[in-house]
C-alpha cells in the first residue's frame, strides 16, 4: 500500500539486524537476510546456530530484542503469529503442531476463520484443501485423525495448513529430518512447485547436501551470528562445511575390529503401546560391534528400546543378556545385567530437570553401595561419584548441586554417558544419541560410544540419522512398521539402498547382492 | 411399596431430573473448562457462591433470574480468579483450584453471616415454580416427569445442546478444543491460548455459579452451609465419565439423578434396618466407581492440567 | 507480557516475596474488614492479642497447630511426591476412629504400651484411607484428586453411622459421640492447667522425622524422583508405583496421628465436629511452608494463630469469625503465586 514497496520490487520478505538474547545467550546477534519471490532461501547452521529462534522470531513466537522484520515493505508486527500469517508467511516446524486427536481438516481450517461465528464452513474448506492438494501433490484423507497418520503424510498437513492460509511465504524447518531420502527428495519437487507458483520458500537444515539439492541461494549462520551468503552455483561442499563449523568437520574414526561373543539376543518380540507395534522382531548383538537400527521415526524404534530399557514389557518373545534369558525385563533388571542406556529424550526420560546433578548421576543405582546403606544416602559418596562424571566426561556445569536443566543439550548428554559408562556396560543402548546436539558434541559422543566398542561393548545405535548411521556402524538393520530385517554389513550400503528400505521396500538379501 | 413399582412412578422420574439439574450446570461448565486444558477444582467453592449470590439477590427483592444473571457473573468471577493464576501464571492448577475452592467458600459464609448476624434459621425465599409446558405436559408419564419441572431445569437442558453445539460446529469450539489438546498448534495457527482458555475458564465457572443458584432459587428456598455437599467433585467425576462430551454428561447426570432419587425412596423403604448413612453414601461412592469403570479408556484432552508459556525454552 | 524464568534466585528474592504474599492476604482482609464497618488495625490487633497476646493465647495457638501440623505434614509428603491427597479430612478421622476402637477399653494395656499401640493402629487407618486411592491411581490411572475428595465424604459419612450404632457412648444424652478414652490412652498435658498437651511434642518430632526421611534416606529420594519426574524415575529403575504407594502410606498415617493426638490429647472422645477442616487446611500450611517439614510447623502455627486470634477477635468486634478463613485461602492463592515469582519474571515486550 505505501511507496516502499517500488524500491526493491522482488524482496518479499527482509530481516534487519535482529537480535535475541536468552540471558547471557545471544541466539541471534543483528541477523539481516531477505527473500525474494520465487526463489528458494537456505538457512544453514548447526544445532543451536540461531536458525530456529530466527525464524520463530519471524512468526511471532518469540520477540526479538532488537530489528525489525518487513514483508513487502509493510513492517510486521512484533510478537504476533497472527499477524504474520495475515501477511502470508506460513511456518512448517520442525515438530509437527498438529492437535492429535482431532481430524485433519480440524486441524487445517483451526484459526483460519473468525471465532464468533454460528458454524464453521466446513463443506467449502473441504473442497478448498482438496484442490489445494491436487495443485500441490500433497494428497490427505481430510477426515483421518491425525494421531494415525504416518509422519510423511503429517507434514503434508502441516504444508496444507500453511497453504490454506494463502501462505506466500513458506519456511520449513528441518523438514527432512523425518524423511527417507526418497520422500525428501520428492519435497523438494513439491517446493519447486511452489517457487513456480511465485511462492517463497525458506529452507532451514544443517545438512549440506539438501541445501546444495534444494535451494539457489544459502545464508549460513554460526554460533548466533550471519557468517557468510552465497549463490549455491558458487559454492561447494567444502565451503559450506568450513563456513557453518568455523573449521574442518571431525569425521569419526572406526577402527576394524572383529566381533565377539554374543551380548545381546531378541527373540520374536512383540510388543505395542497403543496403536504402535512391534511384531516378531529378532536379534542379535555382538561384543565389540556397533549394530544400526535405522528407519523413518514413529515404525517401532521407540518401542524396541524401551523393550530393552526394561520400561516396556513384551507381549511375547524373550530377551537374553549375555546368555541369560530376562523373565521380566525392568529398568533395574537391564542396568543390573550390564545393559547401559542412552535414552531418546535427555529431557523427559533420561534426567530428572529439577534435581542436582549429584541426584542425576546415582539415580540408576541409589540403593545399592557406595551411594546407600541400610536405606541412608551416603551423600559423600553420591558427590564423589558426580565429581567424577562430571570431570571425566567433560561436562560443564556451575557446580553439583544446581538443577540439572539449566545445562546444554550436550552437556545433558554427556551427563547420561557418564552415568552409563562409569559402569563400563556390556550392552549399550544408544538411542538418537546425538539429535540435536551440536557438532562438537556429536564428535564426542561418537568418540565415546567407538571407545566403548573397542572395549569390547556390544552397541546398539538407534538413529534417523542415515550419515551417523553409515560412518558409525559395523552392520545395519532397518525397522518399518514394527518389522525389523535382517542386519547387512555397512560396506556397499549406500542412503539411496537404505532409504527404499526404510520406504518399506526390498528385501535386504537383495539390496546387498546388488 | 415394592421396590421395583418405584421404578415406574413418575415422581422418580420427575425426582431424578431434579436432581441433575444442579450437576448438569456444574459439569458442562467443568466440561469448558477441561476442553481447554485447565482443570477447575474451584468448583466446590464457586457452586457455594453462585448459591448464595442467587440467594442474597432474591433476598434483597430482585427477581429469581436477577439471582440466576449474580450467580452466574459472580462464577465468572472466581473462574476469572482460577484463570488468571492457572493460564498466564502458570500456577498448578490442583493446588489453585483447592485454594479457590476454599477461598470462594469461605467469602460467601463471611458475607452471609455479615449479612445475617443473628439469626439461627435460614430466612426463606419464593424459588422457581414449576412450569407446565403447554400441550407437552400432558403427555402420560413423561409430560409429569419431563415437562412440569422448574426454568432452570429446561434452561439446564438447553445449555446442553449450546455447549454441545459450540464444540462441534463453531470455529470457537474448535479453538477450544485445540487449545486444550495442543496449545502450541493451536498458537502457530494464530490463535490466543491464554485468551481462548481464560475465556473457557470464565464461562465455564459461570455455569458452575448457575448450577449453585438452583441449589437456593429453585431446588430449596434457603442457603445453608455445606450446601454444596460434594456436588461439585461429583460433578468433576461425571466429566470424566461422560468422556468430556456434553450429551453423555447428559446421560452421566441423569443417571446419578435417577440412582439418587431411587436410593431416596429405597431409604423411605428400608431406612428402619440399613442405616441411613449408607444410602448417603452411595452417589460419592458410585461416583468411584464410575471413575475406575471409564479411566481405562478415558481419552483426556492431551493438554489437560499442562500450563502453556509462549515462548518457553 | 510474558514469564521468562530467572537465571538465579537471590535470598531476597526467596524470604521478600512470601512475606509479600502474607501482606497481600492481609490487605484483602482488611478490605473485608472494612467492609464489616470494623477498623482493620483494631480487628488486626485483637487477632493478635488473641492468638499471642498472653501465655494463655499462646499456649491456645500451639494446641490449635498441632493437629495442622500433622495434616500439614500430611499434604506435604504427599505433594513432594506428586500424590494429591486432598483427604486428609478422612484419614484424619480414620486416625480418630481407630483411637476411640481401642483406646476406650477394649485393650486394658498400662500407657506405656497402650499409646505406641493405638498411635499405631491410627497410621494403619490413616495409611488405608488413602492406600485406596493411591493403588487406583497407579493401577487403573484413576485420578486420586477427586477420589481422595469424594473419600473425605463417605468416611464422614461412615463416621456419622459408627457414632450412631456401635461406638455410640450410652450415657451421651442421645448425641451423636463416642465413649471418653480411658486415662491410659490419654496423652498427658504439658504443664498443669494448660491445654497443651503432648501431641504437640509428637507433632514436632514427626516433622524432624519427616525431613530426615526427605534428606538422607533412600525413600525420600525415591519420592522426590518420582515428584519432580515420574517417567525419568521409573527409566532410570525406581519402582514408582511402589513409591506412590509407600507416600500414601505414611502421609495418611500421618495425618491420622492428627486425629489420635486431637481425640488422645485434647478432646477425649469421637464426635462429628472433632475437625473443622483440619484436613484440607493442612493443605494451606504445607503450601504456606513450601513443601519444607520444618517449614510446615511455622506454617502450622500462623495458621492456628489466624484462627485462634480471629475466633477471640469475633467476640469482641463484631466481625465474623469466617474472615480467618478467607485469610487462610487467599494467603494460599498469594503465597503460590509469590513462590511463582521467585522463580520467574515478568516481561512486557
Amino acid at each position: 500500500m505505501t511507496a516502499s514497496t517500488t524500491a526493491q520490487p522482488e524482496s518479499v520478505l527482509r530481516l534487519s539486524r535482529i537480535t535475541k538474547r536468552f540471558g547471557a545467550l545471544i541466539a541471534n546477534d543483528a541477523i539481516s537476510l531477505d527473500v525474494k519471490e520465487g526463489e528458494i532461501v537456505g538457512l544453514l547452521g548447526e544445532n543451536g546456530a540461531g536458525k530456529t529462534t530466527l525464524m520463530s522470531i519471524l512468526f511471532g513466537h518469540y520477540l526479538a530484542d532488537e530489528g525489525e522484520i518487513t514483508v513487502r515493505g509493510e513492517a510486521l508486527p512484533p510478537g504476533s503469529p497472527h499477524a504474520a500469517i495475515a501477511a502470508g508467511i506460513g511456518m512448517v516446524h520442525q515438530h509437527f503442531t498438529l492437535a492429535d486427536n482431532l481430524p485433519v481438516l480440524d486441524n487445517i481450517i483451526l484459526g483460519a476463520e473468525p471465532l464468533w461465528q454460528l458454524t464453521s464452513a466446513r463443506g467449502a474448506a473441504r473442497a478448498r484443501v482438496h484442490r489445494l492438494a491436487q495443485d500441490f501433490g500433497l494428497e490427505v484423507d481430510p477426515d483421518a485423525v491425525v494421531a494415525g497418520l504416518t509422519v510423511g503424510e503429517r507434514q503434508r498437513v502441516e504444508i496444507l495448513k500453511a497453504l490454506y492460509r494463502e501462505a506466500r511465504i513458506l519456511i520449513l524447518d528441518e523438514p527432512t529430518a523425518v524423511l527417507t531420502p526418497q520422500e525428501s527428495a520428492s519435497l523438494f519437487a513439491t517446493l519447486k512447485r511452489f517457487v513456480a507458483h511465485g511462492l517463497s520458500v525458506i529452507f532451514i537444515s544443517h545438512k549440506l547436501s539438501e541445501i546444495l539439492a534444494a535451494c539457489e541461494r544459502v545464508y549460513v549462520l554460526r554460533s548466533g551470528t550471519l557468517v557468510a551468503e552465497r549463490a549455491v552455483a558458487g559454492t561447494s561442499r567444502a565451503e559450506l562445511a568450513e563456513l557453518m563449523v568455523g573449521r574442518p568437520l571431525p569425521q569419526p574414526k572406526v577402527e576394524p575390529r572383529a566381533a565377539g561373543e554374543v551380548v545381546l539376543e531378541l527373540h520374536d518380540i512383540s510388543a505395542n503401546r497403543g496403536a504402535h507395534w512391534l511384531r516378531n522382531v529378532g536379534l542379535e548383538l555382538r561384543a565389540g560391534e556397533i549394530l544400526g537400527v535405522a528407519g523413518v521415526s514413529g515404525n517401532g524404534q521407540t518401542l524396541l528400546a524401551d523393550v530393552i530399557s526394561g520400561t516396556l514389557l513384551p507381549a511375547t518373545g524373550t530377551v537374553v543378556v549375555a546368555g541369560a534369558a530376562i523373565a521380566q525385563p525392568t529398568p533395574r533388571r537391564m542396568v543390573t545385567m550390564g545393559v547401559g542406556r542412552i535414552p531418546e529424550d535427555r529431557h523427559s526420560e533420561g534426567l530428572i530437570g529439577d534435581m542436582s546433578i549429584t541426584e542425576n548421576v546415582m539415580a540408576e543405582t541409589y540403593d545399592a553401595p557406595p551411594f546407600s546403606r541400610r536405606g541412608l544416602i551416603d551423600w559423600r559418596a553420591a558427590r564423589a561419584a558426580a565429581e567424577q562424571a562430571v570431570a571425566a566426561y567433560q561436562v560443564k556445569c556451575q557446580g553439583l548441586d544446581g538443577p540439572v536443566r539449566l545445562l546444554s543439550g550436550g552437556n545433558m548428554q554427556k551427563l547420561i554417558l557418564g552415568r552409563v559408562m562409569a559402569r563400563s556396560p556390556r550392552v549399550v543402548l544408544a538411542n538418537q544419541p546425538t539429535r540435536g546436539l551440536d557438532v562438537g558434541a556429536v564428535a564426542y559422543v561418537h568418540e565415546q560410544l567407538l571407545a566403548a566398542r573397542a572395549r569390547g561393548a556390544g552397541i546398539l545405535l538407534i538413529s534417523e540419522d542415515l550419515e551417523e548411521m553409515l560412518s558409525l556402524a559395523d552392520r545395519i538393520a532397518v525397522i518399518h512398521r514394527g518389522h525389523l530385517s535382517a542386519p547387512l554389513a555397512r560396506a556397499g550400503l549406500s542412503i539411496g539402498e537404505l532409504g527404499l528400505m526404510m520406504a518399506g521396500h526390498g528385501s535386504g538379501g537383495d539390496v546387498h547382492a546388488a | 411399596m415394592d421396590v421395583l413399582a418405584i421404578l415406574f412412578t413418575t415422581a422418580l422420574w420427575a425426582a431424578a431430573i431434579r436432581i441433575a439439574s444442579p450437576l448438569i450446570f456444574a459439569t458442562l461448565g467443568e466440561l469448558l473448562c477441561e476442553r481447554a486444558g485447565v482443570i477447575n477444582l474451584g468448583i466446590e467453592g464457586i457452586m457455594t457462591v453462585g448459591a448464595f449470590a442467587g440467594w442474597i439477590t432474591v433476598y434483597a427483592g430482585f427477581g429469581l433470574w436477577a439471582g440466576v444473571v449474580v450467580a452466574a457473573l459472580a462464577g465468572a468471577v472466581f473462574g476469572l480468579l482460577h484463570a488468571v493464576l492457572v493460564v498466564p501464571l502458570g500456577l498448578s492448577q490442583h493446588v489453585t483450584g483447592i485454594g479457590i475452592t476454599l477461598l470462594a467458600s469461605s467469602l460467601a459464609y463471611y458475607f452471609y453471616r455479615l449479612a445475617l448476624p443473628e439469626v439461627t434459621t435460614p430466612p426463606k425465599i419464593e424459588p422457581f415454580q414449576p412450569w407446565a409446558i403447554p400441550g407437552l405436559s400432558d403427555l402420560p408419564f413423561v409430560g409429569e416427569a419431563l415437562f412440569r419441572q422448574t426454568p432452570l431445569t429446561y434452561l439446564a437442558f438447553i445449555m446442553v445442546v449450546l455447549v454441545a453445539w459450540l464444540l462441534a460446529r463453531t470455529p470457537l469450539g474448535l479453538a477450544i478444543k485445540a487449545v486444550g489438546e495442543n496449545p502450541a498448534a493451536a498458537e502457530a495457527q494464530g490463535i490466543n491460548v491464554v485468551a481462548v482458555r481464560m475465556g473457557a475458564v470464565v464461562a465455564g465457572s459461570a455455569l458452575m455459579g448457575m448450577g449453585g443458584a438452583f441449589l437456593t432459587l429453585s431446588a430449596f428456598n434457603s442457603f445453608f452451609f455445606d450446601m454444596i455437599n460434594g456436588r461439585g467433585w461429583i460433578s468433576v467425576a461425571l466429566v470424566v465419565f461422560g468422556s468430556w462430551r456434553p450429551g453423555k454428561a447428559l446421560i452421566g447426570a441423569l443417571l446419578f439423578g435417577l440412582f439418587d432419587a431411587y436410593q431416596l425412596r429405597l431409604q423411605q423403604w428400608a431406612g428402619a434396618v440399613v442405616p441411613y448413612q449408607l444410602f448417603l453414601m452411595l452417589p460419592y461412592v458410585l461416583s468411584i466407581i464410575a471413575l475406575i469403570l471409564v479411566s481405562r479408556r478415558a481419552a483426556y484432552p492431551r493438554a489437560l492440567m499442562v500450563p502453556y508459556r509462549k515462548g518457553e525454552r | 507480557m510474558r514469564l521468562e524464568p530467572r537465571a538465579e534466585r537471590s535470598l531476597l528474592l526467596t524470604l521478600g516475596f512470601p512475606l509479600l504474599a502474607l501482606m497481600a492476604a492481609g490487605l484483602f482482609a482488611a478490605v473485608l474488614v472494612m467492609l464489616a464497618g470494623a477498623n482493620p488495625f483494631t480487628v488486626f490487633a485483637l487477632i493478635l492479642k488473641g492468638s499471642l497476646g498472653s501465655r494463655f493465647a499462646l499456649m491456645e495457638t500451639l494446641t490449635r497447630a498441632t493437629p495442622l501440623i500433622f495434616t500439614g505434614l500430611a499434604a506435604a509428603v504427599a505433594f513432594r511426591a506428586k500424590l494429591w491427597n486432598i483427604g486428609g479430612e478422612a484419614q484424619f478421622y480414620a486416625g480418630a476412629v481407630m483411637t476411640v476402637v481401642f483406646g476406650t477399653g477394649l485393650l486394658p494395656l498400662p500407657a506405656p504400651l497402650l499409646i505406641p499401640v493405638l498411635m499405631f493402629a491410627a497410621m494403619l487407618g490413616g495409611a488405608a484411607i488413602l492406600y485406596a486411592p493411591a493403588f487406583l491411581k497407579t493401577r487403573f490411572g484413576v485420578d486420586e484428586v477427586v477420589t481422595t475428595l469424594l473419600f473425605n465424604f463417605i468416611f464422614l459419612l461412615f463416621v456419622s453411622l459408627l457414632l450412631e450404632g456401635p461406638l455410640k457412648d450410652p450415657m451421651g444424652l442421645g448425641w451423636p459421640q463416642s465413649k471418653k478414652v480411658i486415662a491410659d490412652a490419654q496423652l498427658p498435658r504439658l504443664m498443669k492447667g494448660l491445654r497443651l498437651h503432648w501431641g504437640f511434642v509428637l507433632a514436632l518430632t514427626a516433622a524432624f522425622v519427616v525431613w530426615f526421611i526427605d534428606r538422607r534416606t533412600v525413600l525420600g529420594y525415591e519420592m522426590r524422583a518420582v515428584g519432580h519426574n515420574a517417567k525419568a524415575a521409573h527409566f532410570a529403575g525406581i519402582p514408582v508405583a511402589r513409591v506412590i504407594a509407600k507416600t500414601a502410606l505414611i502421609s495418611g498415617g500421618l495425618a491420622a496421628l492428627g486425629g489420635f493426638s486431637e481425640v488422645a490429647g485434647l478432646k477425649g472422645n469421637l464426635t462429628l465436629d472433632l475437625s473443622p477442616g483440619f484436613g484440607y487446611t493442612g493443605i494451606v500450611v504445607a503450601m504456606l511452608a513450601l513443601l519444607n517439614p520444618l517449614g510446615v510447623i511455622a506454617a502450622a502455627v500462623f495458621v492456628a494463630a489466624v484462627f485462634v486470634g480471629a475466633d477471640a477477635m469475633s467476640r469482641s468486634a463484631g466481625v465474623p469469625s469466617y474472615i480467618a478463613h478467607v485469610m487462610v485461602a487467599a494467603s494460599l492463592l498469594t503465597m503460590v503465586t509469590a513462590v511463582m515469582f521467585t522463580r520467574h519474571r515478568l516481561r512486557w515486550r
